[in-house]
């Protein structure tokens, strides 16, 4: 039974994962040249180039305030989406939505709202609120907004269902005990609630981390959102660099798990218990 | 009410009287309460007693300001409540499932309405030390709810919702959790409680043996209306109309036709019975009556005694339940009528055996349960 877990489990994750390690270290000539190291070259090259290394602070500094964004920005919206009202159910398609589209929709549909000739400018130009067209698009606010559109349904739909875990009552019992709701969701809600946001911002992370078609379409491949997804591809397709491809690969996921780590970390002093809802 | 580092009574003054006025909830076209009147004096344990969807948690729940009210208003001292949201009503709360904060040790979740209060540390810590000796869980102040039984979860809520002293306190159905031999324990630990704080309870529960125990006096409900209040005994004696009867453990319900109708006393007659009632409700000859009579009032008699004036019943066993002390013994009479006796004696099932009752027991009621006005005004008054 266990037997073509296993081998599925072996050929499309253990082999290519080794084999890319293996890969790594076998620098092309001109690496070793330039970098030296012998077979560590790549990684050397990893460190050492700029050009290549400046990519790990560019996706960083996309990844981690979009993910802090989609999960900080989600909370109160699922707080006031637990209510019913009239359109409730129109407001909740409307934020899962985005899931649907896929980058590239995502990615034109940001070019002709958003860009320096499409409705939002032109508009804004014609109301005469300003006279130069906003730059949202082919930079950085691009990619920003592409991974929040993306990412934001995600976020949402996860801390929706860790909110419905919370047993209701839980609420009730802390008003009649005198809690208003700031110190409600400071006492009661929020700490039933952090292991679910750990949770969430690990997953919204590694997924906006892993940037790659939008930082070409809405963004400014070559400076600005030159992330490390491109570099890698890049290696590959332009260099025929497999080895460097794969090292980028790898420090990508290095970089991945030491800040799931550190948020896994600060979690495990969190209750992690049931907390009684019907999810 | 921030009191800084003040020693004595914080807890709201009690009141006088809580008083519900016309108290009414209406959800989405169905009427969950209607015309709820009832005055709580202080000090009173009242217990909400009926069967399940009757109004009762409900009532709670309005009462705590949990839910709004549709109609009607809750005074205290002739001072409107219904208006003020749960936090700042002064009220503890037990809910059936407890709902003790899982991330929060039973410390904690004690010292919590204390720490809204922003009490000085020193009164807290004192407080709460109080709470734990009032239900005896002072060694597991630093557990987690996870790692207490039911029984000791139970007692971290009713101590969380007490430690203030509030001016009321609410409990929703605390013991139906429980299993038996824990539940009759904590009966007596609500009691004691009682007792000892004096704080006014209204309590919900569909069990009348332990509304009849723990109560002052009990309002009975039915589909969100209040069908009769009294103390225990008024209530167990003397039931207000056939579904407080029901409800009060007067199994046997008959549906039977008044033949004569003389002060108080009734004939009334069908399925092969004919036996002389007392009249609770006012009925008239020819009237179709409910006729109820309690299991423990039918007394077996030996086959063929005769006794002269009293009601007899022909009958033969069918089933017999050992109940320890006493038998329920199952009969049917003659004429197919179903009835069910509480007996000393086992008899044999297949034999054939006389009852009587005393007419003062057998109480008949108006088929319908609208009241009269003398009736509703009687229940005005009573509530």
């Amino acid at each position: 039974m266990l037997l073509p877990a296993v081998v599925f489990a072996l050929a499309l994750f253990v082999y290519p994962f080794t084999y890319g390690i293996d890969l790594t270290f076998q620098p092309l000539p001109g690496t070793q040249q330039q970098w030296g190291g012998g077979i560590f070259a790549n990684y050397i090259a990893f460190f050492k180039d700029p050009f290549i290394f400046d990519s790990v602070w560019i996706t960083m500094r996309l990844a981690l305030p979009a993910a802090l964004f989609n999960v900080l920005v989600s909370i109160p919206i699922a707080f006031k989406l637990r209510q019913k009202f009239r359109g409730k159910r129109f407001m909740s398609s409307l934020l899962v939505l985005p899931i649907t589209l896929g980058t590239v929709l995502t990615a034109q549909g940001l070019l002709i709202f958003a860009g320096r000739q499409g409705w939002l400018n032109r508009f804004l130009i014609e109301t005469g609120i300003i006279s130069e067209p906003l730059q949202l698009v082919n930079n950085y606010l691009g990619v920003m907004f592409s991974l929040i559109i993306s990412g934001f349904p995600f976020a949402y739909l996860l801390i929706s269902s860790y909110l419905s875990g919370i047993d209701p009552a839980l609420e009730a019992a802390a008003r009649t005990l005198g809690a208003d709701w700031k110190q409600r969701f400071r006492r009661v809600t929020l700490p039933l609630l952090a292991p679910g946001l750990a949770t969430t911002f690990i997953l919204t992370f590694v997924l906006a981390f892993s940037v790659f078609p939008s930082a070409r379409l809405v963004g400014d491949p070559g400076g600005a959102t030159r992330v490390m997804a491109l570099m890698a591809y890049r290696s590959f397709a332009e260099q025929h660099d497999y080895g460097m491809a794969s090292t980028i690969a790898i420090m990508m996921g290095v970089i991945e798990l030491i800040v799931i780590a550190i948020v896994l970390l600060g979690r495990s002093f969190l209750y992690r218990g049931s907390t009684g809802g019907k999810g | 009410m921030k009191v800084q580092g003040e020693v004595a009574h914080v807890t709201a003054s009690a009141f006088d009287s809580l008083q519900l006025k016309n108290v009414g909830r209406s959800f989405g076209g169905q009427e969950a309460l209607v015309g709820l009147n009832l005055t709580i004096r202080q000090g009173e344990f009242i217990a909400l007693l009926g069967p399940s969807g009757c109004g009762k948690s409900t009532a709670l729940n309005c009462l705590a300001g949990l839910l709004p009210l549709t109609r009607g208003e809750i005074l205290i001292d002739d001072k409107r409540i219904d208006l003020l949201p749960p936090e700042k009503r002064d009220f503890g709360m037990v809910f059936q499932n407890y709902a003790l904060f899982p991330h929060l040790s039973v410390e904690k979740n004690i010292a919590f309405s204390l720490h809204m209060r922003h009490l000085a540390k020193a009164d807290i810590a004192r407080r709460v030390a109080k709470g734990l000796a009032l239900v005896k869980l002072e060694e597991h102040a630093k557990k987690l709810p996870g790692q207490l039984s039911g029984g000791q979860q139970q007692r971290v809520a009713i101590a969380r919702a007490v430690v203030l002293e509030p001016r009321l306190v609410l409990m929703d159905e605390p013991l139906s959790n429980l299993d038996t031999k824990l539940r009759l324990e904590m009966r007596t630990e609500i009691r004691r409680l009682h007792q000892s704080l004096g704080l006014t309870t209204v309590y919900v529960t569909h069990d009348q043996e332990e509304a009849l125990s723990l109560a002052d006096r009990l309002v009975v409900l039915r589909e969100g209306r209040m069908l009769q209040v009294g103390t225990p005994e008024e209530l167990h004696n003397n039931p207000a109309n056939w579904h407080v009867a029901d409800f009060m453990g007067y199994r046997n319900l008959l549906d039977l036709r008044v033949e004569t109708v003389s002060g108080g006393l009734a004939r009334v007659a069908g399925n092969g019975l004919s036996l002389m009632a007392t009249a609770v409700q006012a009925v008239g000859v020819g009237d179709t009556v409910r006729v109820a009579i309690r299991p423990h009032d039918l007394l077996v008699v030996g086959s063929g005694v005769s006794t002269e004036e009293r009601n007899t019943i022909e009958a033969v066993v069918n089933v017999v339940e050992y109940q320890g002390r006493e038998f329920a013994v199952d009969v049917t009479t003659t004429d197919g009528q179903n009835l069910f006796v509480q007996s000393e004696t086992a008899p044999v099932p297949g034999d054939a055996v006389t009852l009587t009752v005393d007419p003062g027991r057998i109480l008949v009621y108006r088929s319908n349960l609208d009241m009269s006005s003398e009736e509703s005004e009687l229940a005005q008054v009573q509530a």
